[in-house]
């Protein structure tokens, strides 16, 4: 792969309700900090990729919404729906196609005007599991027990995810949920649906924001900082829950393996120093560790309980706060990449996790993490 | 420098009104299966898979992940896309985007969609703003009726001109097995249809339809690895201006000269690309996303095909029709067959059986080079040029 770079990052805080901001202003913002971070007017932007989701905004072709604020007039433009490390990517393909010297990716949510139940209650077969009531929360209770009935990983080794993740975002301050708790008061916090707890759930949250990727040309000229894109997968698995061993992530440890071979990297456990994964519920943490190969499938738990995940362990993870600490959906995925890069340049102010040469972003897809996005990046070239 | 891309492979299911046999699964794995087959492969032959279609009208969310049974996905890259009405024509760009990258070099595309599940004038409405032009917009007839007022304001065009348009469309579609209406229509029997939004008509508008299209496109590294000639995709672009109704008729787009202005600079980014100066005379055949009949006059202007107000005596002077100078939609067009996340998809697999010389009874001689449009909410558009000939670099 040619290198490309991401030039420029930029993110509106995270908040529970931004009730004065629609889709299009938040946006605006989120845009103009990337190009303000770049240095960059729009007129150097040569093509815009949105993300968004018809179902979580109540409208089709969602992105019509931002069409003016995103900046793309009398630009090509195309709106991928999903995760923002999937449209991120797409936006990296743009690039490397040759047609565009620069791409700018933006996405947006808010959760708050969101019947979050009904919207992921759509994502099941229409005919024989909606009227189960299923939705992203009864699932991933669903896999997460799966995951706990054949690994000796535990609710409290999750909590402790919860415990450091929401910890972390009181040095961050684009973090909507900073959270001083114990494991215990996880433990105690009512079950949502079981082994689920509250406090194991991310919040529902408004945010937006904004990278710009650029080619080796562009990027040398537009940044001193530029942050290099080493390498990618994404992977989809079955759809039916009961097609999956939900306890697995086989399509994890694909699209890791196909970022790790295109990044050089044959242990992540060593070449990798942070990690930026998408953590809606705390069990996710461990499990996503393990297919993305920092340990044995079923040392997950222990990996956390260890203190190596902890932002002055050996792998940071979500220093940032992770999704725990602020969710937007579609939004989260771009945040794991520029709090990244962030780090990468050494720029992450209070939560910076020491000097990292390396990083790995994530994003997920469908139910309980059923299409992974996997991103390397790095510093140098 | 971006990778070269070819179409290798084309899959469509017959366009029908409903299609209760098969759900939405079934009827991409249709599409799949003959596009794989056209291919001379299987699964194994796709290192990635980009879909569409728009969400509100199946009320499916995370479609792309919910049909990897059929999509052939499983255990691949899926990546989905969706932009309205342009979908289809906006998954054969990913595609191209996606092969161009070198990061694949086999991407299967994929549109579809099932009407017959969807109340499709109520999710179209949900398109636009909430507060400032859902109270008042009523779905796409009116939508375009808006455009038609203006332009029979602004023109010497009349009501009839648009429905010869229409009748052409059908008479196209007569050819075509895989067209969702088979109408042989008179110019009197759009005159008497009814009126849904004036000027537009029943016989003015296009149906809405069940079907999936698939094409797989190749680097050009495995572009002849395959049974059939590649057919390369020589440039595309889009422009996507608007976020309100009313911004297609606002001040810069009439006052400042424009017509059609994301179809005029779509159009005119890919014209650039490949050195085309006289649309007319250089395409041979046109699949064009005209989802009414008045698009086929005015639009044909705003393409460059004719001058401001020149459509209707481009049209009428049979130009356009099979046997024309540059036939228009020998598919039947939208106006017979409107799966709406499948439809641009549709534009692009006929062209580039056209160029291939696989479309039967509705081939047109000797064709080198086509043009496709989409067409979306908003007055959005897609725009890409297909040729036999390979580029001699790529132009994206």
């Amino acid at each position: 792969m040619e290198p490309v770079a991401v030039v420029g990052v930029g993110m509106t805080d995270i908040r529970k309700e931004r009730r004065t901001d629609s889709f299009a202003d938040m946006i605006f913002e989120a845009v103009q900090k990337a190009l303000g971070d770049a240095g960059m007017t729009i007129d150097e932007v040569d093509n815009v990729i949105t993300v968004s989701n018809d179902f979580f905004d109540g409208r089709t072709i969602s992105s019509m919404a931002i069409q003016d604020a995103c900046g793309s007039y009398n630009k090509n433009i195309t709106t991928v729906e999903g995760d923002g490390t999937f449209g991120a990517l797409f936006g990296v393909m743009r690039v490397l196609s040759g047609s565009y010297g620069t791409t700018l990716v933006c996405a947006h949510q808010k959760g708050s005007e969101s019947e979050s139940r009904l919207i992921t209650n759509a994502m099941f077969d229409p005919i024989y599991e909606r009227s189960l009531g299923i939705e992203a929360i009864t699932s991933s209770a669903l896999q997460a027990r799966a995951y706990m009935n054949r690994y000796p990983v535990s609710e409290e080794q999750c909590a402790m995810v919860s415990v450091k993740n929401h910890g972390n975002a009181f040095k961050n301050p684009i973090a909507q949920l900073p959270l001083a708790l114990t494991v215990d008061d996880v433990m105690a916090s009512p079950y949502i649906s079981d082994p689920i707890k509250l406090l194991d759930c991310c919040p529902l949250s408004d945010g937006a924001s904004a990278v710009i990727i650029a080619n080796v040309d562009r990027a040398k000229k537009i940044t001193k900082k530029p942050v290099w894109v080493k390498g990618l997968g994404f992977c989809c698995d079955a759809y039916h829950l009961g097609d999956r061993d939900l306890s697995e992530v086989a399509s994890l440890s694909q699209a890791a393996k196909a970022a790790y071979a295109m990044a050089g990297i044959s242990d992540p456990a060593k070449e990798v120093d942070l990690v930026e994964l998408y953590d809606a519920f705390s069990y996710m943490e461990p499990m996503w560790l393990e297919g993305l190969g920092f340990c044995e499938r079923g040392e997950g738990g222990e990996l956390t309980a260890s203190g190596k995940t902890a932002m002055d362990g050996e792998l940071p993870v979500n220093a940032s706060g992770g999704c725990l600490s602020g969710n937007p959906v579609m939004v989260a995925g771009l945040n794991r990449i520029i709090e990244c890069v962030l780090q990468l340049r050494g720029e992450a102010g209070e939560h910076q996790a020491g000097k990292v040469k390396t990083a790995l972003a994530h994003g997920t897809n469908g139910p309980c993490g059923q299409s992974h996005c996997v991103w390397i990046l790095g510093g140098d070239k | 420098m971006g990778k070269r891309v070819a179409v290798v492979g084309v899959g469509m299911t017959k366009q029908r009104a409903h299609r209760p046999d098969v759900n939405g699964v079934e009827i991409i794995n249709e599409a799949v299966r003959a596009a794989l087959a056209d291919a001379g492969i299987t699964r194994a032959g796709i290192d990635a898979v980009f879909i569409g279609n728009m969400d509100h009208f199946e009320g499916i969310n995370y479609m792309e992940t919910w049909s990897v049974d059929g999509s052939g996905g499983l255990m691949k890259p899926v990546m989905k896309l969706t932009t309205g009405g342009t979908t289809g024509t906006t998954m054969a760009m990913a595609g191209y985007y996606a092969v161009a990258s070198g990061l694949f070099d086999r991407v299967l595309v994929i549109g579809w969609e099932k009407n017959s599940e969807s109340d499709t004038t109520g999710a179209i409405t949900t398109a636009f703003d909430p507060f400032w032009d859902r109270p008042v917009f009523a779905g796409a007839v009116a939508g375009l009726a808006l455009e038609a007022t203006h332009y029979l304001h602004e023109t010497e065009a009349t009501e009839e001109d648009a429905a010869y348009v229409a009748v052409r469309e059908r008479k196209h579609a007569l050819n075509n097995p895989y067209a969702h209406l088979h109408l042989d229509l008179t110019i009197a029997d759009i005159m008497n249809s009814p009126y849904l939004s004036w000027p537009v008509k029943m016989g003015d508008m296009c149906p809405r339809s069940d079907g999936a299209c698939a094409l797989l496109l190749v680097s050009e590294d495995r572009a002849d690895e395959y049974p059939q000639k590649p057919v390369w995709i020589q440039a595309v672009a889009d422009r996507h201006l608007w976020a309100y109704t009313s911004d297609p008729y606002g001040n810069e787009s009439i006052a400042g000269g424009n017509w059609f202005a994301s179809l005029e600079r779509a159009s005119r980014d890919v014209y650039d690309k490949v050195g085309i100066t006289d649309p007319l005379k250089q395409f041979d055949v046109a699949e064009l996303y005209l989802p009414y009949s008045f698009a086929g006059l005015r639009w044909m202007e705003s393409l460059g095909f004719c001058d401001r107000g020149g459509g209707p005596e481009l049209v009428l002077s049979g130009a356009t029709d099979m046997g024309g100078e540059c036939p228009v939609n020998p598919s039947g067009g939208v106006m017979s067959s409107n799966a709406i996340g499948a439809t641009g998809l549709l534009r692009v697999a006929d062209v580039a059986l056209q160029i291939q010389g696989r479309c039967e009874e509705r081939q047109v001689p000797d064709v080198e080079l086509g043009l496709v449009t989409g067409f979306g909410g908003c007055m959005w558009s897609d725009v890409l040029i297909l040729g036999k000939e390979k580029p001699e670099k790529a132009k994206g």
